[in-house]
């Protein structure tokens, strides 16, 4: 078995892996290597097509291709090493990595650091328990998106669409460009899960409907789906009598969330959020692995790409000061709380501040759509920084950033997002560091 | 007397969102409240009057690493010209190798709209 060794190795070399392999480099490791299992580099963007990402990062707007593209050339441009079709099968605490590809058969590589970015999947239909056969024609959303952007191949002709996440809404826009019908999307919340741009522009186009606070109950079909029956469900999600109906189809896709893809972390035994399902981490993305840091959707499911990259940009230089011994050592930790209005925050732990740094930036899940809102930032027990958002919805991720200075060396801190007392007319900047 | 009439329009513009109500007058906007950008005034303005969208799709490749090129239109095209646009795009084959950015189909049925390719793909020898 050949082996190597290396400063700093990302797996996964979608957006995430990409960002941190360049941020690393960039930051002085010297040798930088990037393991891909797929044929190219690009990750779940080279199958969306749709255009809408890049606007923050690029000032652009630009279709997923041409977003990883623009990756894809800065690596190339690198001296960053790149193995294509290796899958990574174990990465060891120690940072012992085997992988394995058809052309070099098993490898071991030796890393002082390791970036995970290896994406996320799609829930599937046994993780929301659709009662029914087994009938062919039942697809993720995502899986459909492969085989009609890239294998040419149309799922079906009439087609239900269960959840209402982003990848289901741009799918039944592209299934109706390829002259499928598609019926409707049913949504178990009273709110949708996707982007308000993408149901005006995928399904009220197109006068799709969106049944929302609805459940597909049953799927039917034998050998193939022949349709589903639907039912309205009360608050607490429950059935309502009455209220069932039929719908014909050929093709049900679910679009009912993602979830990160740590299969290698929890074979290793990496502490997990329950929540997030992501690695726990801290400023630097940092796992509580040493040495073993997480990008992107793996480390918590984003909606934007760009906040992927920005955030893949900081493990990376955090990896390379590791290997370069540079990162200061993480102290004792203190971890970060969400409390009312929030369901998650990443990162959850702070380590011991890095000298000269201004801030400290907070991704968000809300917990329920809101209005006009407050995000505040409690330490010991003190309200010690606010920001008013316009809107709060659970699909949109919030940021903040919070000075450094307002963190201090409290012990407990806590975030939460409350009900605005007055009508707000826009979102407070977000204060960049320069 | 021509009618006051009271458009409700959902910006697209961006993953923000805002809603808005635009008022046209006598055919002709004069009034418009909720937008917080000039990008979504502008889009709204013209979406009650000419609404148009970004297209993407893509399009049969010969002798390529992947069979099918992604497509995305270089401006909006006009909504009810959307279809028109997608049959004759689906009815066309391109040879690779193509380049990011390659004109697919130049001022694509006279609409002063052109489609490029989305990405890179290499031939296959
Ligand atoms: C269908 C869909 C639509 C989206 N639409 C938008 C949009 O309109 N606008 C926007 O801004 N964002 C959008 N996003 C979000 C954005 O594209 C993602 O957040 C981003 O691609 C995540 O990047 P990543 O690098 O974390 O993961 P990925 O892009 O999934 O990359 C992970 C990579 O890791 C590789 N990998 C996994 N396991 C292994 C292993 N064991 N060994 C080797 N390699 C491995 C995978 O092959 C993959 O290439 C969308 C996401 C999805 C899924
Ligand atoms: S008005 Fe501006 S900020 Fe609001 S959704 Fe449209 S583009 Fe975005």
């Amino acid at each position: 078995m050949r082996e190597f060794s290396y400063d700093v190795v990302t797996i996964g070399g979608g957006p995430a892996g990409m960002a941190a392999a360049l941020a690393a480099r960039e930051a002085g490791a010297a040798r930088v290597l990037i393991i891909e299992r797929d044929r190219e580099l690009g990750g779940i963007l080279q199958q969306c097509i749709h255009n809408g990402f890049g606007l923050r990062r690029f000032e652009e707007e630009l279709t997923g291709p041409g977003y990883a593209h623009r990756y894809i050339d800065m690596v190339r441009a690198s001296d960053i090493d790149v193995w294509l079709d290796t899958t990574v099968l174990a990465a060891e605490p120690d940072g012992v990595i085997t992988s394995v590809s058809p052309h070099a058969g098993m490898t071991i590589v030796k890393a002082k650091s390791v970036v995970y970015a290896m994406g996320c999947r799609e829930r599937t239909r046994g993780a929301i328990r659709t009662p029914g056969s087994r009938p062919a024609g039942v697809f993720t959303a995502g899986a459909a998106q492969r085989m009609v952007n890239m294998e040419g191949y149309l799922p079906g002709k009439e087609v239900v669409i269960v959840g209402s996440g982003d990848i289901g809404l741009i799918m039944a826009r592209r299934m109706t460009f390829e002259g499928a019908k598609v019926k409707a999307v049913f949504e178990i919340m009273p709110y949708s899960n996707g982007l308000t741009r993408n149901i005006v522009q995928c399904l009220e186009d197109f006068g799709i409907p969106l049944y929302l606070g609805h459940s597909v109950t049953a799927i039917h079909g034998k050998d193939r789906v022949t349709g589903v029956t639907v039912a309205q469900v009360n608050d607490r999600l429950e059935v309502i009598d009455g209220t069932a109906f039929d719908i014909a189809c050929d093709c049900v896709l679910l679009s009912v969330g993602l979830i990160p893809e740590n299969e290698l972390g929890r074979a290793a035994g990496l502490a997990l959020d329950p929540i997030t399902g992501g690695a726990l981490a801290d400023q630097f993305r940092q796992t509580a692995t040493p040495g073993f840091f997480a990008a992107g959707n793996v480390l918590h499911v984003h909606d934007l790409v760009d906040w992927v990259s920005e955030e893949a940009a900081i493990a990376g230089r955090s990896a390379a000061r590791h290997a370069q011994g540079e990162l200061p050592l993480s102290g004792s930790q203190r971890s970060v709380a969400v409390g009312e209005g929030l369901r998650t925050v990443v990162p959850q732990r702070l380590s011991a501040f890095e000298q000269g740094k201004m801030s400290v930036r907070f991704y968000f899940r809300a917990a329920k759509p809101m209005g006009a809102s407050l995000l505040q930032f409690w330490a010991d027990g003190v309200l010690a920084f606010e920001r008013k958002l316009r809107v709060v919805k659970p699909s949109e991720m919030i940021v903040a950033d919070i000075p450094v200075r307002k963190i201090g060396d409290a012990a407990t801190l806590e975030f939460r997002v409350l009900p605005a007392p007055e009508k707000i007319e826009a979102d407070d900047e977000i204060e960049e560091e320069a | 007397m021509m009618a006051r009439v009271v458009h409700a329009i959902q910006c697209i513009g961006c993953p923000i969102g805002c809603g808005g109500e635009v008022i046209v007058e006598n055919g002709s906007v004069s009034e418009m409240t909720g937008f917080t950008c000039n990008k979504g005034l502008a889009y709204a303005a013209e979406e009650v009057v000419s609404p148009k969208r970004m297209v993407t799709t893509t399009v049969r490749v010969s002798g390529g690493s992947l069979g099918l090129l992604p497509v995305v239109s270089a401006s909006p095209v006009p909504k009810e010209r959307i279809f028109d646009c997608l049959r004759l795009l689906r009815g066309m084959s391109v040879a690779a190798p193509i380049a990011e950015g390659t004109i697919v189909v130049s001022d694509a049925l006279g609409l002063g709209v052109d489609f490029r390719a989305a990405r890179d793909i290499s031939s296959v020898q």
